[in-house]
């Protein structure tokens, strides 16, 4: 694929976000992403030139970083945390459960090109654990059945919402776009907080 | 009993709490309004008087740190604003950033303005979508307000999944545009951080304190809290308990104290161990539910404060397998940049598997023990430090656990016991 020329000028905006080009070389890769589903050898060269570096440079960052795929991913990419307080909280039979449930091993990728797996570290939510993230959007307190839900959702083309995100999933490369800073207008979508979240509060306001 | 201190988290039982709307329905903006009226080192004098403390995880006083900064010296300057929030068990600066974006946003106008920056930057993970999108159209609406733009920028940095890049040095590599490795200190980065300029890092829940402590002053901050761990801070409680949240409160109260008010350990079990402040401050067990949860209090009693990440586990849990988990994430984490961190975690996690497996003997937790003394201080950063605090920890207070995974041939616990949805037909 071919980047069209209005993609070559948001890329531009992108870089004078920065005092010095070269920071601006991961918002430009998730915006590849956006654009390819993943981080393509067009995509390397066109941000090694626009930045005047050599594609090894780009390469050598983008290899780095986990969030960079290396090929092509589900529409949908599933994340379980299996870092230990939701692994023993049941990230591990979710996970385990999922592999088996789609037919596809760790970093693997449904044949219909829907659902994508990988187990994930930490993602900040511990309070709402067991936690899968979907495009990197939270699906709070999860089990096997309620997961197993999801990704038959997503696989027929009606994904449930997330709990503390917009109304409705975005797909990967929309989720991308994000992630390269470009506004999608979902901000206001979405509760503020879960329950668990305010659950100081609300204890303090009853005395506590 | 210490009671709840809600004021970073005061108003996010609202709707629409992350709107510009409703954070100046409370006053916001007033905060950046009073300090820009205010001489620059006067800021930073407020800020070293209330005793704020960096909540990142290290505890280093905020305002020192602001003072590091040279003045008059003809250079940029930059704020950079730690929200690369992966210390596993930390959910604080997430739901914050979520709830109420424009409180960081008025904490960085007035760090900017206390040491003479122009420009700052928030460096937020890459795997928290929604909480990026709250962020960035916070900063797009404090410019359409004018809060922003009249010689003060924000722009909002997004990574891409690097635990790495949490590190201060590391973040700065990575907002560079390069691998997120450590660089050696010195020069630290109040001398040489970002393009080699003068630059203050930041946590997001430090910033945020700062709109409040400038409203309502550093006397006010210093009532509460501890002798010199002053003010409010975000408690995170998750795992083994009936209601995992985050508990605002001054610093020092007690586990045994948000355990009592939060409805306590899951019905039936009982505490085994837990983590004070995230996966790399050594483990507490049942014996310290009284500790004040303070940055002396926690060191006194042989771990860290770290991001005040309580994360509960009860009976049902295997020690090892906890341990070995987190192990593997450190050595998946690990930069590779030094040797010992990056050869010594991954034999860490060999000897563990062997050692949950039953497979090992009892010599390899001297091994274990010798290769944590190896990793420990030989680093540029805390990552490889971090990585043996389960470990040595755990062998301390679990020792007879480790080998009764090798008198067993194998773990001991059912899996499924310590899952959530144990006997809920899941």
């Amino acid at each position: 694929m071919t980047f069209s020329s209005e993609d070559l000028k948001i890329m531009d905006s992108i870089i004078k976000r920065y005092p010095r080009p070269r920071s601006a070389i991961m918002p430009l890769l998730h915006f590849v992403q956006s654009k390819a589903g993943y981080v393509t050898n067009e995509g390397i060269e066109l941000i090694a030139k626009q930045l005047e570096l050599e594609a090894a440079e780009v390469t050598a960052v983008s290899t780095f970083y986990t969030q960079y795929k290396p090929s092509a991913i589900g529409e949908y990419h599933v994340g379980v945390c299996t870092n230990t307080l939701c692994a023993v909280m049941g990230g591990d039979a979710i996970f385990a459960s999922l592999k088996d449930h789609l037919g596809i091993e760790n970093d693997g990728v449904t044949e219909d090109g829907k659902v994508s797996l990988e187990h994930i570290e930490c993602n900040a939510a511990c309070d709402y654990a067991p936690v899968v993230m979907a495009n990197w959007e939270f699906y709070d307190n999860q089990t096997v059945e309620s997961a197993k839900e999801l990704v038959d959702s997503m696989r027929a083309g009606n994904p449930q919402p997330p709990t503390r995100g917009p109304n409705k999933l975005v797909t990967w490369k929309e989720a991308s776009a994000v992630l390269a800073g470009l506004n999608d207008g979902l901000a206001h979508e979405g509760v503020q907080a879960g329950q668990p979240t305010l659950l100081g509060l609300k204890l303090s306001k009853e005395g506590k | 009993m210490t009671k709840l201190a809600p004021v970073l988290s005061a108003h996010w039982d609202e709707k629409d709490s992350f709107t510009l709307e409703a954070y100046k329905r409370h006053g916001g903006y007033k905060a950046s309004e009073k300090a820009l009226a205010m001489d620059p080192d006067a800021v930073i004098q407020l800020v070293k008087d209330s005793g704020l403390r960096g909540r990142g995880g290290a505890g280093f006083p905020t305002g020192m740190k602001w003072g590091f900064i040279p003045q008059g010296d003809n250079k940029d300057h930059y704020l950079v604003v730690n929200a690369d929030e992966s210390e596993p068990g930390t959910c604080k600066d997430t739901p914050l950033l979520m709830a109420n974006p424009h409180v960081l946003i008025e904490g960085c106008i007035i760090a900017c303005h206390a040491i003479r920056a122009k420009h700052a930057f928030i460096y937020i993970r890459g795997e928290v979508t929604h909480v990026v999108r709250r962020v960035n159209q916070a900063i797009a609406d404090a410019y359409a307000a004018g809060i922003l733009g009249n010689g003060i920028d924000v722009v909002l940095h997004i990574g891409a999944g690097a635990y790495i890049c949490g590190e201060e040095t590391a973040l700065l590599d990575s907002l560079e545009g390069f691998r997120g490795q450590p660089r050696l200190r010195p020069p630290f980065p109040a001398i040489a951080g970002l393009y080699a300029r003068p630059t203050v890092v930041n946590n997001v829940e430090s910033i945020a304190s700062v709109p409040a402590i400038v409203m309502n002053g550093a006397e006010w901050y210093q009532s509460m809290g501890t002798e010199k761990s002053k003010g409010t801070t975000l408690y995170s409680l998750s795992g083994h308990v009936v209601n995992p949240g985050q508990f605002e409160a001054p610093l020092g109260i007690t586990l045994r104290e948000i355990l009592e008010l939060s409805g306590g350990v899951r019905k039936g079990h009982k505490l085994k161990f837990w983590t004070p402040g995230g996966s790399s401050t050594p483990l507490f067990t049942d014996e310290h539910l009284d500790v004040p949860l303070d940055y002396e209090g926690v060191a006194a009693a042989g771990s860290m404060l770290g991001t005040k990440a309580l994360q509960i586990f009860d009976e049902t849990t295997c020690v090892v397998r906890a341990v070995l988990r987190w192990t593997e994430f450190y050595k998946h984490e690990s930069c590779g940049k030094c040797t010992p961190c990056r050869e010594g975690t991954w034999w860490l996690v060999q000897i563990l598997r062997d050692l949950e497996a039953g497979k090992g003997t009892e010599a390899d937790l001297a091994k274990l023990l010798d290769l944590c003394d190896n990793i420990m201080g030989r680093s540029f950063c805390a990552l490889g430090d971090g990585a043996t605090s389960p470990i040595t920890s755990s062998i301390k207070y679990f020792r007879d656990e480790y080998i009764a995974h090798l008198t067993n041939g194998g773990c001991p616990f059912d899996p499924v016991a310590s899952t959530l949805f144990v006997g809920a037909g899941a």
